[in-house]
């Protein structure tokens, strides 16, 4: 159920971020979701795109070092405690959260949690357990 | 089976090269001195003469020259030989401040080539072998020398010049070459290149790789000889004494035989001058008995090696001497601290990461700042700031243990760290002192 994400390294100076975009949509990627994360010296983006294969192959071309990792993706409505809610579910099953970030779903009248954990199947199960809904990866993609 | 060029002389007695250094010696110093007012002057000015010098025992007597002459005596104040019987320059990449220009004649050419050759055959090389030369051509001593030899030993020479990786890559696999010829950081990127391309060692048809013009570890050698599924040896050489060739390594791969037919050599400590006995590390300093247009004599190479007169089971007999383990010009002295780029070099190695590195050296309130950029490779990278952050602070330990010093380490984009000619540029010095 868990969707694939792509983590790209990228130097932490001036220009660097604008080289990485300009690499995927040169080749027209189209990015869902991108967050970044930065250390003193070096920066980790983190990409939901439409097609992973794609995005993968265009990094692999302009010279960027990247992975694909799972993260669980839940759909939850725009409303104040959506977020709260989602990691309580996470919670009770005592599952650490990495990292998490947040997109809205335009249309959809949704918001989407990216969240990487310790455990994606315990997560998921206990999100399932209380209703939440999980997002596959065709979902985001049609967003 | 050994594979010799000119087994002859590879093989001859001590006496017989003794006798054959002797005898060049002194009527190269003689030629000198009628012909090279600036060296004749250094001689009048320790009181020597011509008629001092009757064999090898009487070199210490004479004066040495350093890259300072060079530059004083730019460019024809060294030439030994009428500019009309000149052939060829050679020049140094000028890296390290102004450029070296070497002349050579017809003959300074021929040896300078039979050396390669012997270097080659050592490596295995016949003529039904591909040598394919990634050294840059022009003026760089690599491209020509190893071009030149390769002709001689009646290879199949490949004059592809450095760069291109692409291309380097589709040659040695269309034309199946057996040697290649370059700079070691060069040979340790296409390696990455080819093992990038999903090439396994097995489907690289190169056999041996004769990698020199800077220093390279033992451990580099093994990831280079893994990759490539090759035998990598080592060749010695300056512009000033002719390019590669002064010295190669044969089938032991334990240092490198001198050509001692052409060239003495003499292992000193740097401070004072004096001799050093075989095993002790000192300056290596080389005297070429026969070259004529730029006779260098007592030529201090900076290079800190230490000799071995050690039989060798390859049959050679002449002298070795061992890995350049740095030059007396690029160790750093960082807060105090001597530091060998070399040194870095094995610890990125022992931690199993490629050895793409380079030292940024500079002087902040005082104090030297010491950063070393290292390239991430894939089997570094994970979805982790954590994770990443850990191997900064293992290379970061490594240096810490082997210098005794603290490095900043930074990780960078791959292939970001500039390579210049084939070599890689390592150390960038900015302290204004």
């Amino acid at each position: 159920m868990s969707v694939k994400q792509i983590s790209v390294f990228i130097e932490n100076r001036p220009g660097t971020l604008m080289e990485l975009s300009k690499a995927l949509s040169d080749k027209g990627i189209d990015m869902r979701a991108f967050s970044l994360a930065e250390a003193n010296d070096f920066g980790l983006a983190r990409i939901i795109v439409r097609d992973v294969d794609e995005a993968t192959e265009v990094l692999k071309e302009a010279g960027y070092v990247s992975s694909l990792s799972e993260v669980v993706a839940v759909a939850v409505p725009d409303v104040s405690g959506g977020l709260f809610r989602i990691l309580s579910y996470i919670t009770e099953a005592n599952v650490n959260v990495e990292y998490l970030y947040c997109f809205l779903g335009g249309r959809s009248g949704k918001a989407y949690v990216i969240c990487k954990v310790s455990d994606i199947p315990a997560a998921e199960a206990s999100l399932k357990k209380h209703g939440a809904r999980l997002a596959t990866q065709s979902e985001l993609s049609q967003l | 089976m050994e594979n010799y060029y000119q087994k002859d002389i590879e093989t001859a007695s001590r006496e017989q090269i003794t006798q054959w250094q002797s005898e060049r010696l002194a009527a190269q110093v003689k030629r000198v001195y009628e012909n090279v007012p600036y060296y004749r002057k250094k001689m009048e000015e320790l009181g020597v003469t011509p008629e001092d010098i009757k064999g090898i025992e009487d070199i210490g007597k004479l004066p040495f020259l350093s890259k300072a002459d060079l530059r004083d005596a730019y460019p024809y104040g060294l030439l030994g030989a009428p500019l009309e019987d000149c052939v060829r320059i050679q020049s140094t990449s000028g890296t390290t401040g102004k450029r070296v220009i070497a002349f050579y004649t017809q003959h300074d050419i021929d040896l300078w080539e039979d050396c390669c050759a012997r270097a080659i055959m050592a490596a295995g090389g016949t003529k039904k072998d591909v040598v394919q030369v990634a050294y840059g051509y022009g003026l760089f001593t690599g491209g020509a020398g190893l071009h030149g030899g390769s002709h001689k030993v009646g290879s199949l020479t490949v004059p592809m010049s450095s760069g291109n990786t692409e291309r380097q890559i589709m040659f040695i696999q269309d034309l199946q070459a057996t040697i290649l010829c370059c700079t070691p950081s060069y040979a340790a990127y296409l390696g990455e290149s080819m093992k990038e391309m999903g090439l396994t060692p097995d489907q690289i048809p190169l056999k041996a790789g004769i990698f020199g013009a800077e220093a390279w570890s033992e451990e580099m050698r093994h990831s280079i000889e893994e990759t490539l599924g090759i035998k990598a040896y080592d060749i010695y050489g300056l512009t000033e004494l002719s390019g590669p060739g002064v010295a190669f390594e044969c089938s032991e791969q334990n240092g490198m035989h001198i050509n001692e037919d052409h060239f003495i050599a003499e292992v000193i400590d740097p401070e004072t001058g004096r001799h050093l006995p075989d095993g002790e590390y000192g300056e290596l300093v080389i005297t070429a008995v026969d070259k004529e247009a730029f006779p260098m004599i007592r030529y201090r190479t900076k290079d800190i090696v230490a000799l071995s007169h050690k039989p060798c089971s390859c049959g050679r007999t002449h002298v070795r001497i061992s890995k350049p383990k740095g030059r007396t010009d690029d160790m750093l002295i960082i807060r105090g601290v001597n530091v060998f780029p070399s040194q870095i070099e094995t610890v990125l190695l022992n931690l199993g990461y490629t050895p793409n590195y380079q030292i940024i050296v500079d002087r902040v309130n005082n104090t030297d700042t010491f950063e070393v950029k290292v390239e991430l490779t894939p089997e570094m990278f994970a979805d982790s700031m954590g994770a990443i952050s850990n191997h900064q602070a293992a290379i970061s330990e490594g240096l810490k243990n082997m210098l005794g010093i603290k490095a900043k380490v930074t990780l960078v984009a791959p292939k970001s760290i500039v390579r210049s000619e084939g070599k890689a540029v390592r150390v960038i010095d900015r302290r204004k002192i």
